[in-house]
């Protein structure tokens, strides 16, 4: 049996919009900016993928700019909104446990000159919206937040945030990093006060080199890419049709009956956690039930290295990640398991499981299966 | 405007009656480097010398990078090969290669004129008196230094006349494939690479074993290992490469002996099985990249620990090497940037904080009595379930 549970990662991407990728590279590939009929054939098919994904944010068509995928997305939400905000402040805000797409950026913009206040979180890895509240100043023209925690699944308070900030001063530019949260919780941007919203194509059952951002009318952004002045001029390169169109047909199919797909993760989330936390020195990471986001667990296996375990289950056809697997060859020691204070012990024993609804509670069985018999195995070979 | 190459070998030259398979073997090598030049190139001996000559458009840099992993080669000199036309050619020749090769023409030069076809009307004298002249007149810049030139201006008058003044330093060493084969214990730092391309160097044909222990260490790491045979390939040819799983005998020894024994133990057998391949393979000797003094398993008392187990002699090439001068090797050899990716490799997985650092051959042999129960049957399996990977020299 295969158990892939590194859905955090990357997903399958849906049959249904490869065959639409295949399809208009093969046939209708015309360049959306081209004058004839096969330019506007192809441009048909972005229209409708603004569409299809206007309305699961209960957005607006032009609210949405396609780009290359979440770093992208991330990268212009908070360079483009810094660089048009700049003469308002200098200062910014955004949480201890970012993604690199946004802690790297942010470092960046130190480096520029920039004040950046993290946000600390609690041994869940949640925000206090006292400290928000706190770091909130009059030359704060920027906080970034993420939905969802890429390494241990937690949820930020999003919209609770939202209000803080808007409340404290309107003008402040509100950026959520949602691309762990897109498709597993419902985001609805205008009532939550987002401004922009980050979001990733394979994470969704959709194709790499993908994503969107969400800009709400009127926010004020530069953008960070110049050209032949495609999508407004916001992002200029011409568009990627068949993963745009690809990535529409994902965004619709996964809100559809979202709250029965959400009852399905945590269905597989809560059994597996229940289960796995029975084999001696292992727990799990983060709060539990409905207080943590359905699809991602955090499992710390005592004295068995991250690297060990993966490879170990690696070998009986079972996919995790140690630590977050984006971009890191590097086994370096996660900054967010840091700052939830995890046992030092644990840093480098912490795996992730990442679950979509593709997986099978048979799946989860076997990993199960699997772990209780190697885990005891690996302890007993525990470095000295 | 180069159309020829000459190669200059130093030690062949004493070879004695040996020295036709030296040459020979460097003429095969150079073929086999220049396989994938863009060029047509055809590779000569002719008096006691090497002739790279090509044919038409060729890429030169290509060419000598290509000529650069030549073991045997310790110069490169790129030639004008002009008929002759008469000594007023000659001399035109002669200044448009001053002309090309060199831009700042504020040099000290000398010509050395040879002639190893005596119907030439003039003599060598003649000839470097003749065309000193000519080039102080063509470039007033120029001075002569017959005791200390900057260059050295060659005149060959062969059948073809030869002009060349620059000579780019080759590898030096022994033709490959001339001294016998040996097996190189490959792991995935810096220094074995370095050992296994020093070895080659003079001559010898190499082999290579990689330990490697899932799930300790990862695929990537074995990769990275082929990757690392794939560099040092392009000098040494293809390299066969050994692939032993190790994690068996590494727990069984974890589990059994004093943990700071633990890596001086798993030496002596890594030592044993790569010996076992050697012996299969006929080489003549084990190859490692050890240092003295280098970590704890490389003081004088482990390096005895470990040599112990061993009938064949073992090369250590790096031995008297500071770390800074094996990484300026790794990096001139282009291994440096793959060695330093952080991949974990067996030896490191169960480290002692504090591995014994002179170790008691007495003592060592006692923790391994612990093992005779299964250490058989384990290392036996070990050798049974080699990968060989062919590795061949990277593009």
């Amino acid at each position: 049996m295969k158990a892939y549970f590194d859905n955090s990662a990357t997903t399958r991407c849906l049959p249904e919009a490869t065959e639409l990728m295949v399809h208009l590279l093969q046939e209708e590939y015309g360049n959306p900016s081209s004058l004839h009929t096969m330019g506007s054939n192809a441009e048909k098919y972005i229209t409708e993928a603004k569409k299809k994904i206007a309305k699961t944010l209960k957005a607006q068509e032009k609210e949405i700019i396609f780009t290359s995928g979440g770093t992208e997305s991330d990268n212009l939400a908070i360079l483009g909104a810094v660089e048009a905000n700049k003469r308002a402040g200098n200062h910014l805000i955004t949480t201890a446990v970012e993604h690199a797409a946004v802690s790297a950026t942010m470092a960046h913009l130190e480096e520029l000159g920039y004040e950046v206040t993290y946000l600390p979180v609690d041994e869940t890895g949640v925000i206090s919206l006292d400290d928000l509240k706190a770091a909130l100043r009059e030359d704060t023209i920027l906080v970034s937040i993420m939905a969802v925690n890429n390494e241990m699944g937690a949820l930020e308070p999003i919209e609770e945030a939202g209000k803080v900030i808007k409340e404290f001063n309107p003008s402040i530019v509100y950026h959520v990093d949602a691309i762990q949260g897109y498709g597993k919780i419902q985001i609805i941007p205008k009532k939550m006060n987002i401004d922009l919203l980050s979001v990733s194509g394979h994470k969704i059952h959709g194709p790499k080199g993908v994503g969107f951002l969400y800009i709400k009318e009127r926010t004020k952004i530069r953008p960070i890419i110049f050209g032949g002045g495609h999508q407004k001029g916001m992002r200029s390169g011409t568009e990627n049709v068949p993963a745009v169109a690809a990535l529409g047909v994902a965004a619709e199919r996964i809100y559809e009956n979202l709250e029965e797909k959400r009852e399905y993760l945590y269905g597989l989330r809560d059994y597996f956690v229940e289960e796995v936390t029975k084999i001696p020195g292992v727990s799990v990471n983060g709060r539990t039930g409905r207080q943590i986001a359905p699809h991602i667990v955090s499992v710390s296996i005592k004295g068995v290295r991250a690297e060990v375990i993966l490879h170990t289950l690696e070998e009986k056809d079972i996919y995790v990640s140690a630590g977050s697997a984006c971009s890191s060859n590097k086994p370096a020691i996660s900054k967010t398991l840091k700052a939830i204070h995890l046992d030092q012990n644990l840093l480098d024993s912490t795996v992730r499981f990442s679950f979509s609804t593709e997986n099978t509670m048979e799946e989860i069985d076997y990993a199960l299966e699997i772990m209780r018999s190697v885990i005891p195995m690996l302890q007993k070979y525990t470095r000295r | 405007m180069y159309s020829a190459f000459l190669i200059k070998y130093a030690e062949i030259a004493t070879k004695g009656k040996n020295r036709y398979l030296f040459e020979d073997a460097l003429v095969h090598n150079i073929n086999f480097q220049l396989k994938n030049v863009d060029g047509k190139f055809n590779v000569r001996k002719e008096q006691g010398r090497i002739y790279v000559e090509t044919d038409g458009e060729y890429d030169y840099e290509e060419t000598v990078a290509a000529l650069k992993r030549v073991f045997g080669i310790v110069g490169i000199c790129p030639v004008v090969l002009v008929e002759d036309q008469g000594f007023e050619q000659l001399a035109k020749d002669v200044i448009a290669h001053i002309e090309e090769a060199y831009k700042d023409k504020n040099f000290t030069f000398k010509v050395d004129a040879r002639r190893a076809r005596k119907n030439y009307p003039m003599n060598s004298m003649e000839i470097n008196a003749a065309i000193g002249e000519r080039v102080l007149e063509a470039f007033p810049e120029t001075r002569v230094d017959v005791h200390n030139p900057q260059v050295l201006l060659r005149i060959e008058v062969r059948p073809k006349i030869n002009i060349y003044s620059v000579e780019i330093p080759g590898p030096g060493g022994m033709p490959l494939g001339t001294a016998g084969k040996a097996m190189l214990l490959l792991s995935g730092g810096i220094d074995s690479p370095v050992a296994g391309y020093m070895i080659a160097k003079r001559g010898v044909t190499i082999e290579a074993t990689y330990f490697h222990a899932p799930p300790y260490t990862s695929e990537r790491a074995k990769q990275k290992v082929v990757d690392l045979a794939k560099k040092v390939a392009r000098y040494t040819g293809p390299i066969k490469l050994n692939v032993v799983n190790f994690t068996d005998i590494q727990l069984y020894i974890y589990e059994k002996c004093p943990h700071e024994e633990l890596t001086i133990i798993m030496r002596r057998y890594m030592m044993k099985i790569a010996e076992h391949f050697a012996q299969e393979s006929k080489c003549l000797g084990l190859i490692t990249g050890e240092s003295i003094g280098q970590v704890a398993s490389q003081t004088m008392q482990s390096l005895a620990a470990t040599n112990e187990v061993c009938t064949m002699p073992v090369y250590r090439p790096l031995i008297a090497l500071d770390k800074q001068d094996i990484v300026e090797i790794s990096e001139k050899i282009d291994t440096y940037e793959t060695s330093i990716l952080p991949f974990e490799d067996c030896c490191t997985i169960f480290v002692a904080k504090h591995p014994v650092t002179k170790p008691n051959l007495n003592v060592i042999k006692k923790s391994e009595e612990k093992l005779t129960e299964r250490i058989d049957e384990l290392m036996k399996t070990a050798i049974e379930t080699v990968e060989v990977i062919n590795c061949e020299p990277e593009e």
